[in-house]
C-alpha cells in the first residue's frame, strides 16, 4: 500500500512539474513573441483585460460604468440647486472619478512608455474609403490628426463636430442609463434585457450616423 | 487611502487597455461600424463572455469582496424606451467622435487635448438630459 501511495505521488508531482512549465511557456510566448509592451493588443488580450478591471471593480463594491462621472461632475458644479436629476450625495461616486482619473495617467503610460508608434492594422478598403473623404492616417496614427492633432481646433467646423458629438455622447449615455462599459460590458455581463436593447441601440444610432450622415459631415 | 490607490490603480489599468487594445482608436470605431474588422467585435464579445461567467458565479456562489462583504449586483429598471432613444442618441456621438464617455479621460491623458472639448459639451448634453428628463418618455 505505501509504495503505491509513493509512486501515485511522484506522478502527481511530475505531472505538476509539466503543468507548471506549460503555464510558463504560454507566458513566455505572451510576452516574449508578442513584444507584449510596446506593440497594439490584439483583442485576445484587449478583451480579457477589460474583464479583469469589471472583476477588480465588483470585487471592491462597485461597478463599472464610466458615464455616470459626467452625471457626478454635473452635480459636483451645482447643477443639483436647480434640477433633481443632479440633486444627490454625490460624494458617495467619488471613486468613480478617481478611476477616470487613473483611465487618464493610463492614457499618459500606455502613449509615453509603453509604446513604438506603430498602430495595428487598418482594413485597406477602411483606409482608401477614409482617404478619399479627406481623413488621412489609417493604420498609421492612433487617431486622425484631422479631428484630434494640435491644430484641429482651428478648425471652425472641426471644433462644431467634436462638440455636437460630445453633446449626443452626453445626453444619450445618461437617457439610455449608461454607455459602452455600463451597459455592453455591465449589463450584458448581468444579462440584464435594457442593456441588450441599449447596446443595439448604440448600433443603430452609430451605423446610421457612420453610413449615412458621416459622409455628409465630413 | 489605501481604497482609493486601489481604485486609482484600476483606472490605470483601464486606461492603459484603452490605448493598447485601440478600443480608444477613432479609426478602429470607424472600421467596425463598416464591418471590416474583428478586432471590436472580439474586444466586447470577449469581455462580455468573461464578464458573464465573473457575474454569474459571483450571483450563484454569493462570492465575497476583496473587503469581505457579500458583493451587491444591482439589476437596473426595465426600461425599454429610454435605453432605445437614448442608445440610438449616444451612438450617432460615438460614430462622430470615436469617444466613448471613459476612452474621453484616456484620450485627454494620452495628449489628445481636442478630447476637452468633447467632454464639456458631454457634460453639456448630460445637464441637458437632466432638465429634460420629466419631458421625455421613459
Amino acid at each position: 500500500m505505501k509504495k503505491q501511495t509513493c509512486i501515485a505521488r511522484k506522478f502527481q508531482h511530475q505531472f505538476n512539474l509539466i503543468l507548471i512549465q506549460l503555464v510558463f511557456i504560454y507566458l513566455g510566448k505572451i510576452f516574449f513573441i508578442m513584444n507584449f509592451i510596446t506593440e497594439p493588443w490584439p483583442w485576445y488580450i484587449g478583451g480579457p483585460a477589460i474583464a479583469v478591471v469589471l472583476f477588480l471593480l465588483l470585487f471592491s463594491e462597485k461597478q463599472f460604468g464610466m458615464s455616470s462621472n459626467l452625471r457626478t461632475l454635473c452635480a459636483m458644479a451645482g447643477a443639483g440647486k436647480k434640477t433633481a436629476f443632479f440633486n444627490f450625495e454625490w460624494r458617495q461616486y467619488r471613486w468613480n472619478l478617481v478611476v477616470a482619473i487613473g483611465a487618464a495617467v493610463g492614457g499618459f503610460i500606455a502613449t509615453s512608455y509603453m509604446s513604438d508608434g506603430s498602430v495595428g492594422e487598418i482594413h485597406q478598403d477602411t483606409v482608401l474609403q477614409l482617404d478619399t473623404m479627406g481623413v488621412h492616417g489609417a493604420g498609421k496614427n492612433f487617431m486622425p490628426e484631422t479631428f484630434f492633432g494640435a491644430d484641429a481646433l482651428s478648425n471652425p467646423k472641426t471644433l462644431a463636430l467634436l462638440a455636437l458629438g460630445g453633446f449626443l455622447v452626453g445626453f444619450g449615455t445618461r437617457y439610455a442609463g449608461g454607455c459602452t462599459s455600463g451597459h455592453a460590458i455591465s449589463g450584458l455581463s448581468n444579462l440584464q434585457l435594457q442593456s441588450l436593447i441599449a447596446v443595439i441601440g448604440f448600433f443603430i444610432g452609430g451605423l446610421l450616423m457612420n453610413h449615412f450622415l458621416l459622409p455628409y459631415l465630413l | 487611502m489605501k481604497r482609493i490607490m486601489l481604485y486609482f490603480s484600476i483606472g490605470i489599468l483601464f486606461g492603459i487597455t484603452m490605448i493598447k487594445s485601440e478600443a480608444a482608436s477613432w479609426f478602429r470605431i470607424y472600421e467596425m461600424f463598416q464591418f471590416k474588422s474583428f478586432h471590436m467585435y472580439g474586444i466586447i464579445g470577449a469581455a462580455v463572455a468573461l464578464g458573464v461567467i465573473i457575474t454569474q458565479s459571483i450571483k450563484r456562489f454569493k462570492l465575497r469582496s476583496f473587503f469581505g462583504e457579500e458583493i451587491q449586483i444591482p439589476s437596473k429598471t426595465k426600461l425599454v424606451k429610454a435605453p432605445l432613444f437614448g442608445g440610438v442618441i449616444f451612438g450617432l456621438g460615438w460614430a462622430l467622435t470615436g469617444a466613448c464617455p471613459g476612452p474621453i479621460y484616456v484620450l485627454i491623458g494620452a495628449g489628445y487635448f481636442p478630447l476637452f472639448v468633447v467632454l464639456a459639451s458631454a457634460l453639456l448634453g448630460t445637464y441637458c438630459y437632466g432638465v429634460l428628463r420629466p419631458k421625455l418618455p421613459h
